[in-house]
């Protein structure tokens, strides 16, 4: 490998990873704004302007805070835990492409942490690792909120991971009709998505090639399970302040507390940007190359791509706003009796179409 | 070089997590301990560019199977204090005997070299790929779609086997 080359992948994962630090800083208080809003408050209005800086304030409050060890832990997990949640939340966002690759000399820069064509696989491996730290954190801090609401948090996360995956899989059929062979790559994904539906029939040229029109209800399905995914409202009884207390943190401090708070934030945004990228045609959008300064049409697909994500978040946080918290029978009869057969019923229903349309009828 | 490092490194994750399996007083470390030499072989099948493996690997095993046995440990509560007294008279001996003759055949094998049953390796190094999985796809749904189908059928068969056993017993309390 050269220097060059070196240099280009760093780059990358550096830029990546400054980017996610930098939402989450601005959607913690984006959040907290929005909810104000909707509340009719004012909501965080002191540091800075609009109190933009609140987040950057509260991190710091919490990094010189005392992390307070709870005399009855264990203590080796308990340590360990918020780097297990906080690690995996990071990994996924590695695989979103946010930007169009663009040419530094003869050397392709793609603005993506890593293009890997098993992409979809790892994302779901990965949001299979996030479990470990809520269970590990939950079961070591020796304490009975947090094992409760550990507990909860995995019957959650697999139930919900099952119609996710079934989702993604609606998708991943689909994408392959739309090029060469099918794909697991994220960059491929999204790739397949630039243009618009114009070759289907003129009146749809104005439409723009996403997933989301011929596969809504795999997006649906998606969209309530990356919410479930997230433990976020309506389907946030892990942390259940009522019943929990604080759930299975509830024995953090201080920058270990603040360890699974960067992690949630970091989930919302990863699993909206992935919801983007797959549904939404991630930074697929018109440059209008040519027309416009270089720079500008080179930085529009991210700024496509932010937005995309965003209307997303958004939907996170209206959520918060306005759905009260499931029941947790509730919860699990959305999961297995709801949303898994409806995620299978719609692949058949997918896949048959594909097939008529791939082959013809087989009566035929 | 990058590679030996990275595979000296995952090599020993994995020894590490295989001696915290057995040698833990929790089992929940010793569950952790498993998920290290998952993760470390995941790593080093990648290091052999088998992407899908390391990926099928960390779902099922890491993220299916251990989140189980953790789930598991958990509900029967770990914090009973475990019974030492050991009823393994001779078992000890005999592994400790089984792993030193091991450790002798290969020991044997890497200073004398090239026996004939135990073909060297060959030298052709495959292409560096970003990932293996549109050809194990051709493999498995063309020359071996019969055996995939059917092992995707046996195992819904078994699921759907343990699912009505466990259905059976209940009923009869």
């Amino acid at each position: 490998m050269s220097w060059p080359e070196f240099g280009i992948i760093a780059f990358r994962v550096v830029v990546t990873f400054v980017l996610l630090l930098v939402v989450t800083v601005i959607n913690v208080w984006a959040e907290r704004k929005i909810l104000a809003d909707m509340q009719s408050r004012i909501g965080p209005s002191r540091a800075g302007p609009w109190g933009i800086l609140q987040t950057v304030a509260d991190g710091l409050k919490l990094f010189f805070k005392e992390s307070v060890i709870p005399r009855k832990v264990e203590l080796g997990m308990y340590l360990l835990a918020p780097f297990l949640a906080i690690i995996p939340a990071f990994l996924i966002f590695m695989m979103v492409p946010w930007g169009k690759p663009f040419m530094i000399g003869d050397h392709e820069v793609a603005l993506q942490g890593a293009d890997l064509n098993i992409g979809l696989l790892f994302i779901l491996a990965m949001s299979s690792m996030a479990v470990y730290g809520v269970v590990l954190a939950g079961w070591s801090s020796g304490s009975k909120y947090p094992l409760l609401g550990a507990v909860r948090a995995t019957a959650q996360a697999i139930s919900y991971e099952a119609a996710m995956g079934l989702a993604m899989v609606a998708v991943v059929v689909f994408t392959a009709t739309q090029g060469e062979g099918g794909t697991l790559s994220m960059a491929e994904i999204v790739e397949r998505q630039t243009g618009t539906w114009g070759d289907i029939s003129p009146v749809l040229s104005f439409v723009p090639r996403w997933n989301l029109f011929p596969q809504f209800a795999a997006f649906a399905i998606f969209l309530v399970a990356i919410v479930a995914e997230t433990n976020r409202a309506p389907f946030d009884l892990v942390e259940a302040e009522q019943e929990l207390v604080g759930g299975f943190h509830t024995e953090y401090s201080g920058m270990r507390f603040a360890m699974f708070f960067l992690a949630e934030y970091v989930n919302i945004f990863s699993m909206s940007a992935i919801a983007a990228t797959l549904f939404l045609g991630g930074w697929a959008g018109p440059t209008f190359e040519g027309s416009l300064p270089g720079l500008i049409s080179g930085s529009l697909p991210t700024i496509y791509f932010l937005i995309k994500t965003y209307a997303i978040v958004f939907i996170f946080f209206w959520l918060r706003a306005t759905l009260p918290r499931l029941r947790y029978d509730q919860l699990m009869t959305l999961g297995w009796k709801r949303l898994i057969p409806a995620a299978l019923t719609w692949l058949v229903i997918s896949t048959v179409a594909i097939g008529f349309r791939q082959f013809g009828a087989p009566w035929s | 070089m990058a590679e030996t490092i990275l595979f000296v490194l995952m090599a020993m994750g994995a020894l590490v997590g295989a001696v915290t399996i057995v040698a833990a007083r929790n089992p929940v470390y010793s569950a952790m301990g498993l998920l290290g030499t998952l993760f470390s072989v995941a790593v080093l099948y990648v290091l052999q560019l088998a992407h899908l493996v390391a990926a099928v690997q960390v779902i099922v095993y890491a993220g299916a199977v251990l989140t189980l046995f953790l789930f598991v440990i958990m509900l029967i509560g770990v914090d009973k204090s475990e019974d030492w007294d050991e009823k393994l008279p001779y078992q000890r001996a005999f592994v400790g005997g089984l792993g030193g003759l091991i450790v002798l055949f290969a020991g044997a094998l890497t200073v004398f070299g090239n026996f004939d049953w135990v073909p060297a390796a060959t030298n052709t190094i495959p292409e560096a790929t970003n990932g293996t999985i549109q050809a194990i796809a051709e493999l498995l749904f063309t020359d071996w779609v019969l055996a995939f189908e059917a092992t995707a059928l046996l195992l819904t068969i078994a699921a759907a086997g343990a699912i009505g056993l466990a259905h059976h017993r209940t009923g009869q309390t």
